[in-house]
């Protein structure tokens, strides 16, 4: 396959950044997004250009650190997969693709299509957690809990971190983010002590972070490629507006 | 040199309990007075660093992912061992650790063992405690799976994706103290070094990954936390960005390094499909509870393996070892998968793949449903759309990570698949307080030698990184500072610092103005090439001397031709790379020779020259029941062999049989 590229190309933080057009011959279409990635920086390497720089590691979908805008998409438009998951069979030959970092205030680019994404980690350190302290737990099944509920939970506790949610978001708000934290917990009896104040010390973090607020437009859920569901953000309204009484 | 393992007497199921009882302790108060440094925030890492924070010791924990929630660990998918028994199917410590030293085919150390099996239960009820959602049984109990080498189910997990759960939850404490001020997180930033003074680690020379900054961070104990080295394959099933230098570092400043040629390949992993590769994904071993593995019986058999009937299909593994069939341990199926291969008998257009079939798992589950739910009028139809939505809530995610990436739907066509390089179990040399040579520097999880042997077992590593972080450093470590509560805070402009520091400098720049013309990925794929072929499933004499020659040849290609940017004062991934590939290959050089003087086969390790009539491995418990500790000599830039004398007392070595 011929693929052209525009791809967001920025030094720094401290400078602007701009398109730049790359065009790029026999891509192999089993190869993943960040092959072709690969792929174009090697030829750059061998015009001695500086790389484009971009976030990855797990290259399957677990660790949340890839974070392409494709196309007007976050990780693409292909539904349910990370940047590193998405193929090249999914683009047509000669195909024009436009690759930009994510957009948020809350997170500021660092180079190319590498954004500061600490924001999140704030957030969780405000109270995505259980208080618990190493070694005081008592056997594992003295409590029980449903089936359903584990696995209501598991599929909050899915996110991966990435921020798409975010970056599909005409508000920028990070509440599905917030949202599949809080469900987590609130279907679990060790979770649910804590609740009302999980629910207000990170809201209220998410706030000072430069969120914005969310409108229920639903694109967070439709982007998200753990495919987190919009009942996290429904449920936290409905605990939120209990936890203020 | 002498090798003291610090293993405290008595008997093997009093030692632990008896260490705890006796280990001097650091005060409260005391414990506010001393800066910890982490490197790494895996399992290992951030367990160990939440749980000091909670004692009250002061935390800097170093990563260079952009997260702590994004180290490799969260890539785990099958789960966690622990012997809790609730299947009540005979497990118990005793077995677990019996099952481990088996497992590791007799190289690894019983203390450190028995205490792991030990600690397993209690990392269960933390996790459950910490809020991770576990698979449940209808009545609200955990659920089990067994896994390879072990004939009970003690494997506890959360689908597919249990690192996740259980890093998340070890993340989740973590920023607790982030929030209370007592860890501070060092994110992008890399550990290029380790300051030692006086026969003490005090501190580590780190870069930070976005403007290239070296920084001096002083600390009373240094705890590496890094993870394995299985990218010196360039392919693995590990993150791309895993890396030795931290663990490789602190050889070079004299650590000492043991068993660097145990590695694991592991053999269910999707196929190669072309030299643009950038890594391999893994398909769970929890995988082989349900499928049966098998390649057609006619040499070079091209046909759809629909078309292919069950008589002329070699179930290879059942064949071989009825007592455990598919469940054999990881590096018994790995071989045979690539023995099958190389005779011709391998599918899938590389030849060099073999199946792994849910077709009867599939109709199995669909027939018990049928059954449960008394349906009439059940066909072959109605078994498979039943079984197979019992296959996907097992295995769910993993069926659709392997659509995504070949393309073929795994309920209708078995999976393809092929061995891996996965988990590396040799690693930094330590004593029951997981404590290296160098005092106050310590090594947790998958970087350090001591619990697997040759051969980890599945669902072990989650278990081992925990144990160290929670339950077994948080303790030991008081041992050391006890002693050292007048230790003075080195300061950063010591010279020992500036000297390091400069050591680190002249390395960068000593790559960045070669100015060659090849990118750093050419050079790590021929170095994955040379040790893949002669380095992994079986390695001959003859094969290692070569790659060893080959290596070098490799290395000082790079040292003329390498294009690295000048420009370190921003982000520069390039020099990221280069700097770790440096350290790979001194890493391959040594695993070539210890694997060449490792006359015997023993778990990942299978010599060609060291094997029965019928392919099984030989071991040489006479000449080799040993643990291989490297010392590096800087005076010789040599590599110096110690050798710490295993003793079994608590099992009976036997030879390992799966039959
Ligand atoms: C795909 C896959 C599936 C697996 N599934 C299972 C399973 O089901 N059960 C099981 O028991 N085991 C499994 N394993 C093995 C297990 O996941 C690992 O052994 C384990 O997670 C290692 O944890 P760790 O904490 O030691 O290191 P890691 O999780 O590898 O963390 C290393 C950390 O060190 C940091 N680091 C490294 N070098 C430096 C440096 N120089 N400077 C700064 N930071 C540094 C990294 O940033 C990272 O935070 C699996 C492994 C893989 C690859
Ligand atoms: S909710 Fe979805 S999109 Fe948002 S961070 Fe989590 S996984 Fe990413
Ligand atoms: S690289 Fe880990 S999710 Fe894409």
């Amino acid at each position: 396959m011929n693929i052209n590229l525009k791809v967001w190309r920025q030094k720094n933080m401290n400078v602007v950044g701009s398109f730049v057009n790359y065009k790029l011959s026999n891509v192999n279409p089993n190869m993943s997004f960040l092959e072709m990635f690969d792929m174009l920086n090697e030829k750059l390497i061998s015009q001695k250009e500086d790389p484009i720089a971009f976030d990855h590691d797990c290259r399957e979908g677990i660790c949340g650190a890839c974070s392409m805008f494709i196309n007007g998409y976050p990780h693409g438009n292909k539904h349910g997969v990370t940047t590193c998951q998405l193929h090249m069979r999914e683009f047509t030959d000669n195909q024009t693709i436009v690759v930009e970092p994510w957009r948020a205030k809350a997170f500021p680019v660092i180079k190319d299509l590498i954004v500061d994404r600490s924001s999140l980690d704030r957030i969780i350190s405000s109270g995505g957690f259980v208080s618990l302290n190493t070694g005081s737990a008592r056997d594992a099944n003295e409590i029980l809990i449903s089936k359903e509920d584990a696995e209501e939970s598991l599929s909050a506790a899915s996110c991966i971190g990435c921020g798409a949610c975010v970056a599909a978001c005409k508000n920028a708000s990070a509440m599905l983010f917030v949202g599949a934290k809080i469900y987590q917990f609130s279907k679990l009896p060790q979770g649910k002590i804590e609740e009302k104040k999980r629910i207000k010390s990170m809201l209220k973090q998410m706030d000072k972070e430069n969120f914005g607020h969310c409108t229920n437009t639903g694109a967070c859920s439709a982007e998200c490629p753990k495919e987190i569901s919009l009942d996290v953000i429904s449920s936290l309204n409905k605990d939120f507006i209990k936890s203020s009484f | 040199m002498i090798l003291n393992s610090k293993i405290p007497d008595g008997p093997i199921i009093h030692k632990w309990e008896q260490y705890k009882s006796k280990v001097r302790l650091v005060s409260p108060n005391n414990k506010k007075k001393f800066e910890i440094i982490i490197i790494g925030s895996g399992l290992a890492g951030s367990s160990a660093a939440a749980t000091l924070a909670e004692l009250g010791y002061n935390v800097k924990i170093f990563y260079y992912q952009d997260s702590p929630r994004r180290a490799h660990s969260i890539a785990a998918q099958g789960g966690i061992n622990a012997a809790k028994n609730y299947q009540n199917d005979g497990d118990s410590i005793y077995r677990l650790f019996y099952d481990t030293i088996k497992g590791g085919d007799y190289r690894s150390r019983e203390a450190n063992v028995y205490r792991l099996a030990e600690i397993s239960s209690n990392i269960i009820d933390q996790c459950v405690a910490q809020g991770i959602p576990f698979a449940r049984e209808y009545n609200g109990l955990l659920n089990n799976r067994s896994f390879g080498g072990v004939q009970v189910s003690r494997t506890f997990y959360a689908a597919g994706q249990t690192g996740q759960q259980l890093l998340l939850g070890a993340y989740g404490s973590l920023m607790r103290q982030v929030s209370k001020g007592k860890i501070q997180l060092y994110s992008r930033h890399e550990m290029m070094d380790i300051v030692i003074k006086n026969g003490k680690s005090v501190g580590i020379i780190s870069r930070n990954l976005i403007n290239g900054k070296l920084e001096r961070h002083f600390g009373h104990a240094v705890i590496l936390a890094t993870g394995g080295y299985s990218n010196v394959f360039y392919l693995s099933t590990n993150a791309m960005n895993s890396n030795v230098t931290a663990i490789w570092q602190a050889y070079k400043r004299g650590a000492l390094f043991a068993n660097p040629c145990f590695v694991q390949i592991h053999p269910t992993c999707i196929p190669i499909s072309g030299n643009y590769q950038s890594k391999l994904t893994l398909m769970s071993e929890s995988l082989r509870n349900d499928g049966r593995i098998w390649v057609p019986k006619k040499y070079n058999d091209n046909r759809d393996p629909n078309l292919i009937s069950e008589d002329e299909r070699d179930y290879y593994l059942e064949r071989r070892y009825p007592a455990f069939g598919n469940l054999v341990p990881r590096d018994v199926a790995a071989r045979a998968a690539k023995e099958r291969c190389d005779a011709g008998f391998g599918v899938g257009s590389s030849k060099m793949a073999v199946y792994l079939d849910f077709r009867d798992a599939i109709i199995k589950y669909g027939k018990i449903e049928c059954k449960i739910n008394k349906l009439k009028n059940c066909d072959h139809n109605l078994y498979y759309k039943l079984g197979k939505k019992v296959i996907k809530n097992k295995y769910g995610n993993l069926f659709s990570m392997y659509k995504q990436i070949t393309g073929v739907d795994p309920y209708n066509n078995p999976m393809m698949i092929y061995p891996a390089v996965h988990y590396t179990m040799g690693g930094l040399w330590i004593d029951y307080e997981l404590m290296t040579n160098i005092k106050g520097l310590y090594s947790i999880g998958e970087c350090n030698f001591s619990d697997h042997g040759a051969n980890r077992l599945g669902a072990s590593a989650l278990m081992q990184g925990l144990a160290d972080g929670y339950f077994i450093l948080p303790y030991t470590i008081g041992s050391y500072l006890s002693e050292h509560l007048n230790l003075e805070h080195v300061d950063i402009n010591d010279d020992v610092f500036k000297e390091t520091e400069l050591d680190v400098i002249n390395t960068i720049n000593s790559i960045i103005n070669i100015q060659g013309s090849k990118s750093v990925n050419y050079f790590h794929k021929k170095l994955g090439q040379i040790m893949w072929n002669k380095c992994s499933i079986s390695r001959s004499k003859e094969g290692l001397e070569e790659a060893i020659k080959e290596i070098k040849i490799l290395k000082e290609d790079f040292n003329k031709n390498v294009f690295v940017n000048q420009n370190d004062k921003n982000l520069n991934i390039e020099l990221e790379k280069a700097m770790r590939l440096l350290n790979f290959f001194d890493m391959s050089e040594l695993m070539c020779k210890d694997a060449l003087n490792r006359n015997e086969s023993c778990g990942g390790h299978f010599r060609v020259e060291y094997q029965t009539k019928d392919n099984e491995p030989m071991r040489d418990d006479i000449n080799f029941s040993h643990v291989s500790v490297w010392e590096y000599s800087k005076k010789y830039q040599s590599h110096i062999l110690h050798k710490e004398k295993l003793s079994y007392n608590d099992v009976n070595i036997s030879q390992r049989s799966y039959k």
